[in-house]
Order: structure tokens, then sequence, then C-alpha cells
């Protein structure tokens, strides 16, 4: 579930009716300042990070003048939290409070429902507060359809004890939190500490806000960059990942970087969420950390296959490559495979590899990987359904035992690499299709036209052509890249299948040059 | 018998004018139940493999009389208002196969059911498969496939991931145990027909003498069934294996459901609850098929 930074819950929170201090986003110690003499007083700094206890983590400041609030920025900004760094800082009021509350609107999946807590105390270690009989914890089923009613917020704040004033702002809040909830399809909406302000306002003086994925789409005002919950601001890899998956809805791309520093790194490559988790289960008992988590399934192309193999490959210090779903999968598993022969002659591939490709044709898939990769100076295993995770997962253990990652090293592509003389070219649906045909009319077999499975393609006086007009077939490729794979295998290497993540290239030079 | 579907099971589906509908018309003619109607709206009187296709739940009903499921394949956010379609009509049991169903959608469609009496499986789910008799959703992929990959038999299959739910399947008919019915209950955190509603049928149901689930972290299921087991509601041998164990807590993986809640919902806490209550939770995957023999025989 997406999870907003405590500053955009906020505002949304205010949109709803909520009250919550008046404050800015700054980005540098002079945002800061600048915001801070709007205020007009000395304002309490927060980092905006995903993660829980910030005041003890010392990411809440309290500066008393202008050095102090520049001083605290320039070390909030400085920090690394879970290995990500700290790149805004909101600067809020400070309220005079009374008295700290706790509420919340979550689902519960056993009732199936909405569910409305409130407690009499919050605050920081409010999971502890839970368990002390002197704190009265309130929860209320509400319906989906209906909301909470007011009768059904004022029952519980008379339940948590409040009475006066604050009964009524404390209900009244309730109304309105489990309003928002609905409205923008929450998975969670937390406040706490809900402060009782002096004046007896209800304020929102902190909030864990997660939606739900799947609506976002319907949730524009959000601006959710990435539907996923990830627990840190997203990377670089990450950003690039999420827009290779916007732009190509065939099947699922989920790539995420794991925080956990394992001392025996492998980039994991899943299939279904399952399946994944069951063979990352395997990966961890065989010894290795996943460097990342990543599942393409639900049908994807070779092209998504490909572009995702490319980011596993692009992260640092792995010692192995391990691919591994569920092992019965419905999908055609020789997209995967040609997806994986394509990104690993391209990158080239330098640490073992096993892969588990088991399902619905698993033979072809096992030779598609066999074929095109034997010649690698590192190993890549391919197996079925009858291989387990497990013994797939200790395959890579012996492999990595034996041999170290390798240096770079000369690969021929299944691309062709050199610049067409005679190009004949045409778009596809995340890519470009290029053939030179003054190689091409060297070829007497034409592997790529019987390879093509929409049949597009077409000899016509000795080199491969498309059918039909460009603009009419085109869009039928499903690219299987089934006609480089056969051109490269047996044919003239006259078929480069161009397929861009956008500002991948720019990211690995960046990376390259601040000497990463 | 078998639950949630049978060879006499009539079904109706609706998107069966889509891609996915069309062709998971195909698998169900093909291996059974009976498929009667289809509905997508504005494509009344066109046909589908021979299916008669109308533009409302209620005009199809009329036409070819009462069915027992429907079968949903309409996009993500038009599939809880086609489930709710098919129960405003009498339909008793939907199966809501579409992956990304807003959450808030499932909730309103949980209060919608119940008003109206009638159950759902998924969203998020392949379907159910009673081995010989007939699949409701996608189970399988093909009638050929499906009956090469499941056999008949003792085991009561309850999954809550889809790719491993064919894959338990599998394995336990190379080991020579059959199924009595396969269910993915979805893959999601809310669900029509969790892990302890699928169960409780599986207990009334006279072909199953065992009970093999897998369980994932992320909702309070496993330990809902737990809690059944102590209550003696669910008194039949379980086999069951945890997957998640890696997975960092509060992460979400592709699968909806793998969230870590609270005390509940993480790995250990499920594998203690089921332990505890008399379950064979096995570590490994591939352990399964050995336990459930094991069972078998002793029992």
């Amino acid at each position: 579930m997406a999870r907003l930074l405590e500053h955009k819950a906020k505002e949304i929170l205010s949109a709803h009716g909520i009250a919550v201090p008046r404050g800015r986003l700054a980005g540098s110690a002079e945002e800061a300042l600048a915001a801070s003499h709007e205020l007009g007083a000395p304002p309490v700094l927060k980092a905006q990070v995903f993660s829980t206890g910030r005041a003890s983590q010392g990411l809440v400041r309290f500066p008393t003048g202008d050095d102090e609030t520049a001083r605290s920025m320039k070390e909030l900004l400085g920090r690394q939290i879970h290995g990500f760094p700290v790149t805004h800082v909101l600067v809020e009021e400070r309220i005079q409070v009374a008295k700290e509350l706790f509420a919340a609107c979550i689902v519960s999946d056993e009732l199936a429902s909405p569910l409305a807590l409130l407690a009499s105390r919050g605050g920081t270690g409010v999971e502890e507060l839970a368990k002390d009989p002197s704190v009265i914890f309130v929860r209320r089923a509400f319906s989906a359809t209906k909301g909470l009613r007011s009768f059904e917020a004022r029952t519980m704040a008379r339940e948590a004890g409040l009475s006066g004033k604050e009964f009524t702002a404390v209900a009244d809040f309730l109304v309105k939190l489990a309003r928002g909830f609905l409205q923008e399809e929450a998975r969670t909406l937390e406040v706490n500490p809900l402060a009782i302000a002096a004046n007896g306002e209800a304020v929102a003086l902190d909030c864990h806000f997660s939606v739900d994925d799947y609506a976002v789409p319907r949730h524009p005002e959000l601006e959710i960059e990435i539907p996923r919950e990830i627990g840190h601001p997203p990377t670089e890899l990450e950003r690039i990942a999420a827009k290779v998956e916007a732009a190509d809805h065939r099947g699922t791309f989920f790539f995420l970087e794991l925080s956990s520093e394992g001392e025996r790194p492998v980039g994991f490559h899943g299939a279904g969420g399952g399946g994944s988790m069951m063979s990352m289960d395997a990966l961890n008992r065989a010894g290795f950390t996943a460097k990342n988590f990543c599942d393409t399934s639900g049908n994807p192309s070779a092209a998504k296959v490909y572009r995702a193999a490319k980011h596993i490959l692009a992260q640092r210090g792995l010692i192995g490559y391990f691919a591994s779903g569920s092992g019965v999968a419905s999908q055609e598993q020789f997209h995967s495979a040609r997806g994986f022969v394509k990104a690993f002659r391209e990158w080239p591939l330098t640490v073992p590899a096993v892969i588990r490709l088991g399902g619905n044709k698993e033979d072809v898939a096992i030779e598609v990987l066999t074929k095109f990769l034997a010649d690698l100076p590192v190993p890549v295993e391919a197996y079925g359904k009858d291989d387990s995770a497990e013994f797939c997962a200790q395959r890579l253990k012996s492999l990595v035992r034996e041999l170290p990652p390798v240096a770079p090293y000369e690969c021929t592509p299944t691309s062709r690499t050199d610049a067409p003389k005679e190009e004949y070219a045409f778009q596809i649906l995340t890519g470009r299709i290029s053939i030179d045909h003054a190689v091409c009319k060297g070829c007497e077999t034409r592997p790529c036209i019987p390879a093509c499975a929409p049949k597009i393609l077409e000899d016509r006086q000795g080199k491969a052509i498309l059918r039909e007009p460009a603009d009419e077939s085109a869009h039928r490729c499903t690219e299987c890249l089934a006609c480089e794979l056969a051109c490269f295998e047996i044919g003239k290497r006259a078929i480069e299948i161009e397929l861009p993540i956008e500002g991948f290239e720019e990211y690995l030079a960046r990376r390259k040059e601040h000497g990463q | 018998m078998s639950i949630l579907v049978h060879r006499e099971t009539r079904v109706l589906v609706q998107g069966i004018t889509g891609r996915e509908g069309r062709v998971r018309t195909k698998l169900m003619l093909g291996y059974g139940p009976k498929v009667v109607a289809g509905v997508t709206p504005g494509r009344g009187g066109e046909e589908v493999e021979g299916v008669p296709v109308f533009d409302t739940v209620n005009q199809a009903l009329g036409e070819v009389g009462g069915v027992d499921a429907s079968v949903v394949f309409a996009p993500a956010f038009s599939a809880a208002d086609a489930a709710m379609e098919a129960m405003d009509a009498g339909i008793e049991f939907v199966v809501v196969v579409p992956d990304r169903v807003p959450l808030h959608d499932v909730l309103k469609l949980v209060e919608f059911a119940s008003e109206r009496g009638a159950s759902f499986l998924g969203p998020n789910t392949l379907g159910c498969l009673s081995p010989g008799e007939g699949v409701l959703g996608m189970m399988g992929g093909s009638p050929e496939a499906a009956r090469s990959f499941f056999k008949p038999g003792p085991a009561g299959v309850a999954s809550r991931s889809g790719g491993i739910t064919s894959s338990i399947a599998y394995y336990l008919g190379k080991a020579g145990i059959g199924a009595s019915t396969i269910v993915h209950v979805g893959g999601d955190s809310v669900v029509g027909l969790p892990l302890p509603a699928v169960l409780a049928r599986f207990e009334q149901d006279e072909a199953t003498e065992l009970v093999v689930v897998f369980g994932e972290i992320g909702t309070t299921q496993e330990e809902r069934v737990a809690e059944m087991m102590a209550r003696r509601e669910l008194t039949k041998p379980l086999v069951a294996y945890i997957g998640g164990k890696q997975a960092e807590e509060g992460t979400r993986f592709s699968h909806a459901g793998a969230i870590v809640e609270g005390g509940r919902g993480g790995y250990e806490s499920k594998v203690k609850a089921l332990t505890e209550a008399g379950a064979h939770v096995v570590a490994r995957f591939e352990d399964i098929p050995r336990q459930v023999k094991k069972l078998l025989r002793s029992g």
C-alpha cells in the first residue's frame, strides 16, 4: 500500500476539514528560515521520511532561533534513513497541547469492514499504551457505504471517557476522519497524536496515511508516483522501473530495492507473489539475501522481462542471479526465457544464474536458455516444474561457491550491433525493430519469418518485410523477441530490437560519473 | 461430492465477450461444468463459443432459467458492480476473477453480499476446480492442462496464492494424491471467502478427508483457522505451508495480501498458532506431499 509522507497526508486531511498545524515544506535551510519567519514563531522541524519513532531518532527538532533552525536543517538533510537520504523537512507551527489522544481508521480483514479506533491517550509508544489498562481503547466497525454516523462517533467519544467541548470536537473529528478514509480509499489513516489544543480544538499533529494501490488511478490528488508499499522514498532505479510498468500493461512488473544489507546478495527475479515469496525463502535458506524484489507475472511480454532483468543486473555487488516463481505457471514461459537471453547477453551477465521457469511450455523455455547462453563464461542453469525452488537455490549455492563473479567481458548481443546500411524499421508497442536489408538479403533461411507468432513478416524479394503497411500491422507485434533470436541463431544477425528504458542509460552514466 | 463447483453447476459468465472471458469460457465448456449464458452490457444477441450473450444478468436468467454461480471477468474497476448485479438477480455464488479490484469496492461488495445472503470467491482469484467435475474461473488454463494437472481424490486444497494453488495440486497429483476441490481464495487482504470460510465447507464435505493450506504472511486468516481448530469446528487433518518468511515486515510484494499487521499476520505467529492447534506445518514447500501421504496412511 502506497504511503503518503506527513506533509501530503496533512494536506489531504485539511481538504477534508480536519484541523492541522500551519506548515510548509522545506528542502534547504533557507527555505526553512523563510517558512519559519512566515509562521512568526519558532517552528518544529520534522524530517519527511517513512519511519516510525522519528522523535527518538532525532528527526524532529524544536529549534529556539534562526541559527539553530539553520543548523538543525543541515543536520536533518545530511541524514540517511534505512540507506535513503532525507530530502525534505516539514516546518510547522507549534501547537499548545492540552491532551493527546489516538484515532485511526483501518480495514479489518477479519471483519471485512472498515474499523474506527479511538484511544483516551496517544503520542509516542501508542502500542505500549494499548496494553495499559488505564487507557481506554474503543473500536467500532462502520459501514463502507454509509460511513461513520455522528451518533456512532459520539458513542465512541463517550466510551473513551471524553466530555464537554472535547467530546464534541473529537466526535466531529472522527466523522470527518472516516469520511476522508472512505473517500480517499485508504487502508490506514492513523492520527497520532490527535491533540486537543488549549482552545479545545481537535488538531491532527501527525498522521500515517496509506492508500489502496489499486484505487490510486482514481485519486490523482494524492500525487502517488509508485502505487506500492516500498517503505522508503522511491530510489532512482525504482522510479525508472515504475515508468516501465506504467508504459506497458501486459502483465505485472514490480521492482523494489531491499534495504537489508546482506553479505551474500543475489539479484532476485520472481513471478507471482506467492511463488516469489516461497522462492525468496528458499534463497534465504541457501544462505543468500535477495538484493531486490522483482516480480514479472500475469503473462508479461518478453520485452518486459528483458527490462526487468536489466534493472536487476544494474545493481552493484551481486554474486548470483536467481529467477523462480510458483513452478507451475500458466503463462507461456518461453517469453520470459527470451527476455533473459537478450538481457544476459547484452549486459552481459557476470555471475552464475539459476533460472526456474516451470509451467506452460517450460521445455521450450529451458531449451532457449540453454541454447543461447551456453557460451557465456558464467553458468546459467535452467529448470522446470519438477525441480523445486529449494533445489534450485541449492544449485545456485554450489555454483556461487565454485565461481566468483567474472570481470565484464565482450559478448555478442542477440541484437545486430553494426549501424545499418539499408535500414528497414518500424515502431512496435514499446520499442522499434530495425532490420538491415543489406545484411538480410544474403540470408537463405530467413528464420525470422516462421518465428514471428502473429505472422506479420513475409519474404519479399529476398528480404524480411512487413506483410501489410506498418500502421496496420506493427501493433500486432507481441514483442516476443523470437525474430531477433532466430536471426541471431541461424540468420545473418540483421535484426535489432530496440527496447529503450526511459532514464536507464542516463542513470548508469550518472552513477559512473560519481565513480560508484 | 466436492465444494463450490460440481458437474451439474449451472454457470453464467459476466464479461464473456472480452479476451479473458472468451478463453475461460472455452476452458469451462471443455472441462465442465455447464456454461448456460453470458453477459456483456451492449453485446446482447451475440454468441461466444455457442453460449448466448445477454445485456443484463436479469435478462439472461429470464431466458435460460436459474444459475448456481456467476464468474466475473469484467475490468477491475467494474468488477464489484458486476458481482452486485449477479447477486441482485438472485445468484448466490459469484467468482470475482479480476486482479486489482479496489479494496473499498470489495468492502462495499461484502456489505451487499451479506444483505442478499450471497457469497463470493475472490477477487484476484484463479477460481476453484473440482477435478473431473468442473472449474469456475481460470484454473488450469486449458481443458487439456487441467485434465493432466489435477486428479480427483481426498485432499481439499485452499491457497492464498494463485500460482501456488496449481503447484500444490500438481505436486500432490505427482505423488499419487488427488484433490476433492482446489480453491484459490484470492490474493488480496479482504476476500469474500477467506481460508476459514473455505475450510468450514471442506469440513462438511464427505469427499474431503484432509485439507492442505498454502498461507502467506499478512491478514489473520491462518490464525483464525487455528482458532477454528481449537474450537473443534475443523476436525479434519490439516497440512499447511506459510510463505513469506524472508519478507520484510510491512513490505507488501505483488500480492496485496502480504502485509504484516500487528502481532498476528507474521510468519512466526501463523506457524505457532497453527502448530499449537494441531496442524502439520511443513517448513519446506516440497514437504507437503510427503506429509499428506503420511496422514492419509495413518488415517
